[in-house]
């Protein structure tokens, strides 16, 4: 966390509470849908940030996740499907002084709108982008995405489908995102503390949100939410403390990456120690494979947290530099530069 | 020796040579000089799309057609009287096109057995009798140079690249050209390199001192300055001056530019020349697409600048959908489209204007989007403000549709007063429209239709907008059958209502029975074919569009005024399609889709041939 996030944008003079960020708008999810929850989260987050409402704005994509704009009492653009980054991108490059919030689904961030989504990071715009995971296409009623598992049985894929997921952890760190961060729907309190690092990190901040669709994909997530299974499986992410979890630890392993092992069986100093402001990926990015096969185990929180200068920080510093070097632009002197002629 | 010095009112000369022969470098240094001297002029740089094609073949031929004058000119000429040969590639790439009795001067070092059997030649054709018709110089210009360079420090593969300012040292002393400019544009360009910038001057002398000195050379031409209104002019070519309108939409509307575009030709040059003009706060975004080109550009007209896209076909294509979004967004935007040959990616590098129907009908839905193109080079500056006053006062994403012809081709220009430039500024809307204190982003200006603009950061105005069809007034979610009729008329009819100015016709004599229509970059051609057919004695009126959309009010009252109505396109027949479809007017079209501009004397004979029949 660089703490640079909101550095340019105007504070809030009163307090704010959550009904100031909530829309007249009717809220048009299925009942029990995840993505209630994230509204709920964020609409009670945003408050704490203490920026001007009208210097917030919601940009989304298509999908069930992206109608999520409208239920924000803010400035807000639900695009087309997978662009939201590319339009984000313009809005927050011209406008530093906005806090530009992504919201996504997995079809949208990771099919059509993949290659927006890897420049994006690897560019580190402001933005926040909201990937709401739930491993499945919501909108068009079910078919499986790329963040479903292998052999999912949906609609388009009777006999299940054939290609492998991305992990948008893996992806994000692969493409050297500056921020990169995971938590769920369900847990309140942890949305909470990533979206505030996220929020606070200059530059592009992924976070992905565990989402359970209720009705095309229940249950993706059940794993980490029943008390039964769920301490056993996830991984807490805490910068500068030990990984550990259960009766579990991880440390490195032989093999480069990272692996799980009995915490009786490792002294103390062969755990890993998190460190998400490491400037070298390579660690983040074993963290994240600690989850292969799916939901063995679950790191969540913030895999990553590197301070770099954001792009529309570099792009203004150009603008500026090249005006305090010969002044700022004459229209009627860059007309009547080059070689001209007087006919009289 | 005194040579003889003929006058002349005009010349057409063409460089050729290898891609790596720096033919487009020369071609521009000669047309600086020319428009130094204040003759009128007009260029047609040729290029292949490959960088550097196999050297010596015929596909890697480049070529600069320059056309200059004592008087007003409209074209780059159609068939030159000069043609500079630097291989035989050159020469045979080129040969069609010359008329017998012009002059070719060729490089005669680099006729060798290899480069002849290169190009299919079993001898040279400047030594046999195949060039009989034409007024062939020899010049020995790889060698001469090479000699002239002798007391350099350079190594021989430099001293041979500098045969091309030979040659304009030639060209230049042959024309009666002035040459300090060119001498310092070679002393700046090769600033880092002075031994190079030495030896190109010095090149470049040699060649003007061999045209003085040598007999092969026993005439020289003098062309007048053109008697052209006065003012300040400098020499630009349509994407320069496209870009320098952009800059000036931004002075004018008081809003910064802000660029998302995609490398692509024949529009990348906008993207470098606007990428140059940081201090006039212009923000150029190179995005991964251009789909993110343009979905950049919307963002940051969400955010209240003047958004802008630059590309050509394959682009717009790509970018189909989030002009959608810009429509029913109701944003404004301006989407340029700097044609070339399609289908696909066609022919890169050649001109043609057959994106007219995709720029008007090329997205789902009722999308009406307005349309301008520009008619000349230096209207390119022109049409690009007058797109960014449609875009920002209507609120609406506007298409400009120039060519590679105009791209590239250059003219003399008029440079404007600042003064008479329009003032295109907007006002961002900052307090609540609606009953309390509400805020209606789509309750529309009675007048123009537009809705209000309101930028994030103003308060109390916080919004929503997106692609779903949205109630008319409050902008928000709706799925109402008869709000959806509404909403898809009122854009329609806000963007039908766009002030456009008349349609001109030019009709000297007011009895004229054959209109010659056009649009885009034809009407230098077409201008300069009806001048023709004037002169031999007929009538013949001419109007050009420039707003393709909507058309001006005067259109159809003016078609059905003429018996004829001749509409040449690069196409076939977009435009006549159109008009035949919505004035019901039987458009008699010329269509030639070449890649390659039309000429005068074939639109001449076409014109000709209309008034003739019955
Ligand atoms: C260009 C385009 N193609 C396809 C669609 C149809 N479509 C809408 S949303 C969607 C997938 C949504 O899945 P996801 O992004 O995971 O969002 P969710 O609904 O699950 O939140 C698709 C295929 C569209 N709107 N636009
Ligand atoms: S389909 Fe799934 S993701 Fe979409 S609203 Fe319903 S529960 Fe939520
Ligand atoms: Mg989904």
């Amino acid at each position: 966390m660089n703490g640079k996030g909101l550095a340019l944008i105007p504070r809030a003079e009163g307090k704010q509470t959550l009904k100031d960020f909530k829309s007249d708008q009717e809220v048009r999810w299925c009942p029990g849908c995840g993505d209630y929850a994230i509204l709920a989260a964020v609409q009670s987050f945003m408050p704490e940030l203490g920026i001007k409402r009208e210097n917030t704005v919601f940009v989304s994509g298509i999908g069930c996740s992206s109608r999520f704009p409208y239920y924000m009492n803010t400035y807000g653009f639900h695009s087309i499907h997978g662009r939201a980054p590319a339009i984000a991108t313009g809005l927050a490059a011209s406008r530093p002084d906005l806090s530009v919030w992504v919201i996504t689904g997995d079809g949208d961030a990771l099919s059509i709108g993949g290659n927006h989504l890897i420049h994006a990071l690897r560019r580190n715009v402001n933005l926040n982008i909201l990937l709401f995971n739930n491993r499945i296409y919501g909108l068009t009623k079910g078919q499986y995405s790329p963040t479903s598992e292998v052999g999912k049985i949906t609609k388009s894929t009777p006999m299940g489908s054939l290609d492998r997921p991305f992990n948008p952890i893996s992806l994000a760190i692969g493409a050297e995102a500056g921020f990169v961060a995971r938590t769920l729907d369900s847990d309140r309190k942890h949305l909470h503390s990533v979206l505030r690092e996220a929020a606070a990190h200059r530059g592009t901040s992924l976070v992905e949100i565990y989402q359970n669709c209720n009705i095309f994909n229940d249950g993706a997530f059940e794993r980490m939410k029943d008390p039964a299974t769920r301490d056993a499986i996830t991984v807490r992410l805490e910068h500068g403390q030990p990984i550990v979890f259960a009766d579990q630890a991880v440390r490195l392993a032989r093999t480069g990456g990272v692996e799980v092992v009995p915490r009786e069986s490792v002294r103390e100093e062969e755990i890993l120690v998190h460190d998400a402001h490491n400037p070298d990926p390579s660690l983040a990015f074993a963290l994240s494979r600690l989850d292969e096969p799916a939901f063995t185990h679950v790191p969540i929180g913030v895999f990553r947290s590197v301070d770099r200068p954001s792009y529309d920080q570099l792009m203004s510093e150009q603008l500026e530099a090249a005006t305090a070097k010969k002044g700022q632009g004459s229209l009627s002197d860059l007309l009547h530069g080059g070689d001209t002629w007087r006919i009289s | 020796m005194t040579k003889q010095v003929q006058q002349l009112d005009r010349v057409i000369i063409r460089f050729a040579g290898d891609s790596g022969d720096g033919m487009q470098l020369t071609g521009d240094r000669f047309t600086a000089e020319t428009a130094e001297f204040g003759n009128d002029l007009s260029t047609l740089p040729n290029f292949p799309a490959e960088i550097r094609a196999p050297a010596g073949t015929l596909p890697g031929v480049s070529s600069f057609q320059l056309h200059f004058a004592d008087h007003d000119i409209l074209t780059p000429g159609d068939a030159p009287n000069v043609l500079v040969a630097m291989n035989p590639a050159a020469l045979k790439a080129n040969l069609s096109d010359l008329p017998r009795g012009a002059d070719i001067i060729a490089n005669s070092d680099e006729f060798t057995k290899r480069n002849l059997a290169k190009v299919g030649y079993a001898e040279s054709p400047l030594e046999d009798e195949s060039l009989s018709e034409w007024r062939v110089h020899s010049v020995p210009l790889t060698s001469l140079t090479v000699k002239a360079l002798e007391e350099f420090e350079i190594s021989k593969k430099d001293a041979e690249r500098a045969k091309n300012m030979f040659a304009l040292g030639l060209l230049s002393w042959l024309y009666h050209r002035p040459v300090e400019a060119t001498i310092k544009f070679i002393e700046s360009k090769f600033a880092k390199k002075p031994d190079i910038a030495k030896s190109n001057v010095a090149a470049f002398n040699a060649g003007w001192n061999y045209g003085e000195t040598t007999e092969a050379f026993s005439v020289s031409y003098e062309i007048k300055p053109a008697k052209l209104a006065p003012g300040v002019y400098r020499n630009i070519s349509g994407n320069q001056a496209l870009a320098y309108g952009l800059i000036a939409a931004s002075v004018q509307s008081g809003l910064p530019l802000f660029l998302g575009s995609y490398p692509i030709t024949p529009a990348s040059d906008i993207l470098h020349e606007l990428s140059k003009h940081k201090r006039f706060g212009i923000r150029t975004f190179q995005a991964e697409d251009e789909i993110a080109g343009v979905g950049a550009a919307l963002g940051a007209a969400f955010g209240g600048a003047l958004g802008v896209t630059t590309t050509s076909g394959p682009g717009v294509a790509l970018k189909a959908e989030t002009v959608g979004l810009a429509v029913t967004t109701e944003l404004p935007l301006i989407v340029v489209d700097v044609q070339r040959a399609g289908p696909s990616t066609g022919m890169p590098t050649k001109t043609e204007q057959t994106d007219l129907l995709m720029a008007l009908y090329g997205r789902n839905g009722e999308s009406p989007v307005p349309v301008v193109a520009p008619s000349t080079p230096s209207d390119c500056f022109d049409i690009a403000v007058e797109a960014a006053r449609i875009a920002l006062k209507y609120r609406t994403p506007v298409m400009l549709l120039s060519d590679g012809y105009l791209a590239n081709g250059s003219e003399p220009w008029k440079l404007p007063e600042i003064e008479d430039l329009p003032d295109i500024s907007v006002e961002f809307t900052t307090e609540p429209n609606g009953e309390d204190g509400t805020y209606l982003p789509f309750k529309r200006d009675t007048e123009t239709l537009a809705r209000p603009w309101a930028v994030p950061g103003t308060p109390g105005l916080e919004h929503r907008i997106g692609g779903i069809e949205k109630a008319d007034g409050t902008g928000n979610i709706s799925y109402d059958p008869n709000n959806h009729d509404l909403m898809v008329r009122l854009r329609q009819a806000k963007i039908d209502g766009i002030d456009v100015p008349d349609l001109e016709v030019d009709d000297p004599s007011g009895s004229a029975r054959v209109l010659v229509l056009g649009w885009g970059s034809t009407y230098g051609p077409i201008a300069a074919a009806i001048r023709r057919v004037r002169r031999s004695g007929s009538e013949v009126a001419q109007a050009h569009l420039r707003h393709l959309n909507p058309f001006p009010k005067n259109i159809g009252e003016v078609l059905k005024s003429y018996d004829k109505v001749l509409l040449p396109e690069i196409n076939l027949g977009q435009l006549a399609l159109l008009l035949r479809a919505r004035f019901l007017v039987d458009i008699i079209s010329y269509n030639r889709v070449r890649g390659l501009p039309f000429k005068a004397e074939e639109l001449a004979g076409v014109i000709q041939d209309v008034i003739d029949s019955e």
